[in-house]
């Protein structure tokens, strides 16, 4: 019934941003809204914002117009949205598995949680910017079971860079979530580390895990797209909205697509977690 | 038969230095009750911990069905419950009851078998798949001592159980807790604030005084039907009595005694 509910709201809510669209473009001048020499809204004609039906309707044309042997944009902007996803979910595990790893030392033990976790916090005020060079040049020198480093292997490392974060964070305060009471209650029950582990702190653990993983699956998103622009990878949707950005002013609808491809890749993602939110419910109690 | 509980001489010492337990002399016999009182800081929860092996001694001998408390805290001698029911919300209540034989690999179809048994005692057979936030504190506190009878233990340790109860609930639970130990013959050391609650359950009511604890007297309590099937009115019968009065009266005089 929530879910239901939950569903439909975010359905509103995307009707909503489209009337918005079409709104301002029906009210506002084509100009845009200038006080003095300093515009404060934008541009409203085709070029500057195309209708939503353009955009949708250019999905179906082929990637160069004329050219009609070509693949459409649409098949363009699906293939290059996956091709991110796989990284960004590539990211994701890697940095998840790395956020956990972290985690339970870090709850195992507390000098570990003192010599590391500023450090954590650090690692995610570098820019991610000024370390996407940094990676794609230290991968190119590289050569991991003998294969060379690929460029995609550089956008997976960044996206699991920025993935990584929430999850340590998350999984440690989770970790360490259970009442003094229910830890003692398991030590008087003779449970070494391990069983209370399983047993306590890791089904403690989900209420705090969930809300991260869902920031890191936004994060290995977001950081695989703009990795891909930053190192110029080919292949992703993230080289394509520079690709269709660069022919914006002939093209203007066919750079939204690839927005609107990355806008949906992020659904995809929060969607994923939902449905791992809906498999743990049995655990989903409240913080206290 | 071995007592459940032997303490001598013993000791604890927090840094700092605070001195919560001094020349701590007791003797739990099998199937007893026994009832530590005092104002608190005196050292009676401490002392329970001392018992579970939670909390280590700084001097003195701690033996738990005759053997040193850490080999009785592994052999699972003992259960344990605290003042709040501490179960655990992602598990039902029969999975709650079962989570002391879970851990320690007995097997699915023997654990369900003693889980219903126990959840039968406490009255909540009803309640079994149900998950511990639906239950009220009294029926969260009953799964919370069937869940320390679990491992069939000679020795329950119970921390001010019922401390966050209210009144009536709290008589109520007075009786089935007098059933149940009746039932399992399990000895039992019972931390409480509660004067009346301490002498209908006891068998012996230990007076303790503050900074540093001691042991000041030790009361005989009114504990009915030790040794018999008791009847339902007897734990009625008895805090209507002039004996139960009486007992009352000592065990003040004796707490006032530890303060002057």
């Amino acid at each position: 019934m929530i879910r239901v509910r939950a569903a439909a709201s975010a359905v509103v809510a995307f009707a909503l941003l489209v009337g918005l669209w079409e709104l301002a473009k029906a009210v506002l001048p084509d100009a845009g809204v200038s006080i003095g020499d300093t515009r404060v809204l934008p541009r409203t004609d085709d070029a500057a914002m195309p209708h939503v039906w353009t955009v949708l309707a250019r999905l179906g044309e082929p990637e160069v117009a004329g050219a009609a042997a070509q693949r459409t944009v649409g098949e363009a902007v699906a293939s290059g949205a996956l091709f991110t996803l796989g990284l960004a979910l590539g990211g994701l595990v890697i940095g998840g598995v790395l956020g956990a790893v972290l985690a339970l030392g870090m709850a195992r033990f507390g000098l570990l949680e003192r010599a590391v976790l500023p450090y954590v916090v650090l690692s995610q005020t570098v820019p991610l910017i000024a370390i996407a060079p940094l990676v794609a040049g230290w991968g190119g020198k590289i050569a991991i079971f003998g294969q060379p480093w690929q460029p995609w292997t550089s956008v997976m490392v960044i996206s699991s860079y920025l993935a990584f974060f929430p999850i340590a964070v998350g999984a440690l305060r989770g970790l360490t979530s259970p009442r003094r009471a229910d830890v003692e209650l398991f030590r008087a029950l003779a449970c070494g580390w391990w069983t209370t582990l399983v047993r306590l702190r890791l089904p403690a653990s989900v209420p705090h895990l969930l809300p991260a993983v869902r920031l890191a699956a936004a994060a290995a998103v977001v950081g695989a797209i703009v990795a891909e622009i930053s190192t110029g990878t080919r292949g992703g949707v993230g080289r394509l909205i520079i690709e269709y950005a660069q022919s914006a002013t002939g093209d203007p609808s066919r750079m939204y697509t690839a927005i609107l491809g990355a806008a949906v890749l992020g659904l995809v993602a929060a969607a994923a977690v939902g449905l791992l939110d809906l498999a743990l419910r049995r655990y989903r109690g409240s913080i206290a | 038969m071995t007592p459940a509980v032997e303490l001598l001489a013993v000791d604890k010492v927090f840094p700092g230095p605070v001195q919560a337990l001094d020349g701590i002399e007791l003797t739990v016999g099998a199937g007893e009750f026994v009832s530590l009182i005092g104002p608190s800081g005196c050292g009676k929860s401490t002392l329970l911990r001392v018992v579970a092996d939670l909390e280590q001694p700084t001097g003195g001998t701690v033996r738990v069905s005759g053997k040193p408390a850490s080999q009785a805290r592994l052999d699972q001698d003992y259960g344990i419950a605290f003042q709040q029911a501490g179960l655990l919300e992602w598990r039902t209540v029969a999975e709650n009851v079962e989570l002391p034989l879970q851990v320690h690999g007995v097997p699915k179809a023997r654990r369900r078998e003693r889980a219903a048994e126990l959840l039968e005692m406490v009255g909540l057979t009803e309640f079994a798949r149900s998950r511990p936030g639906e239950l009220s504190g009294g029926m969260q506190q009953r799964v919370a001592i069937a869940r320390a009878l679990a491992p069939s233990p000679s020795l329950l340790l119970m921390d001010e159980p019922f401390g966050a109860l209210d009144e009536m609930t709290r008589e109520r639970m007075q009786a089935e807790l007098l059933r149940i130990t009746g039932e399992t013959g399990a000895a039992v050391l019972f931390v409480t604030h509660s004067i009346p609650e301490a002498v209908v359950l006891s068998d012996r009511v230990v007076v303790m005084s503050p900074r540093p604890g001691r042991i000041t007297e030790i009361v005989p309590g009114r504990r009915p039907g030790t040794g018999t099937e008791l009847a339902p009115d007897d734990v009625e019968d008895v805090r209507e009595s002039a004996a139960f009065f009486t007992a009352i009266t000592d065990v003040r005089e004796a707490l006032r005694k530890g303060h002057e």
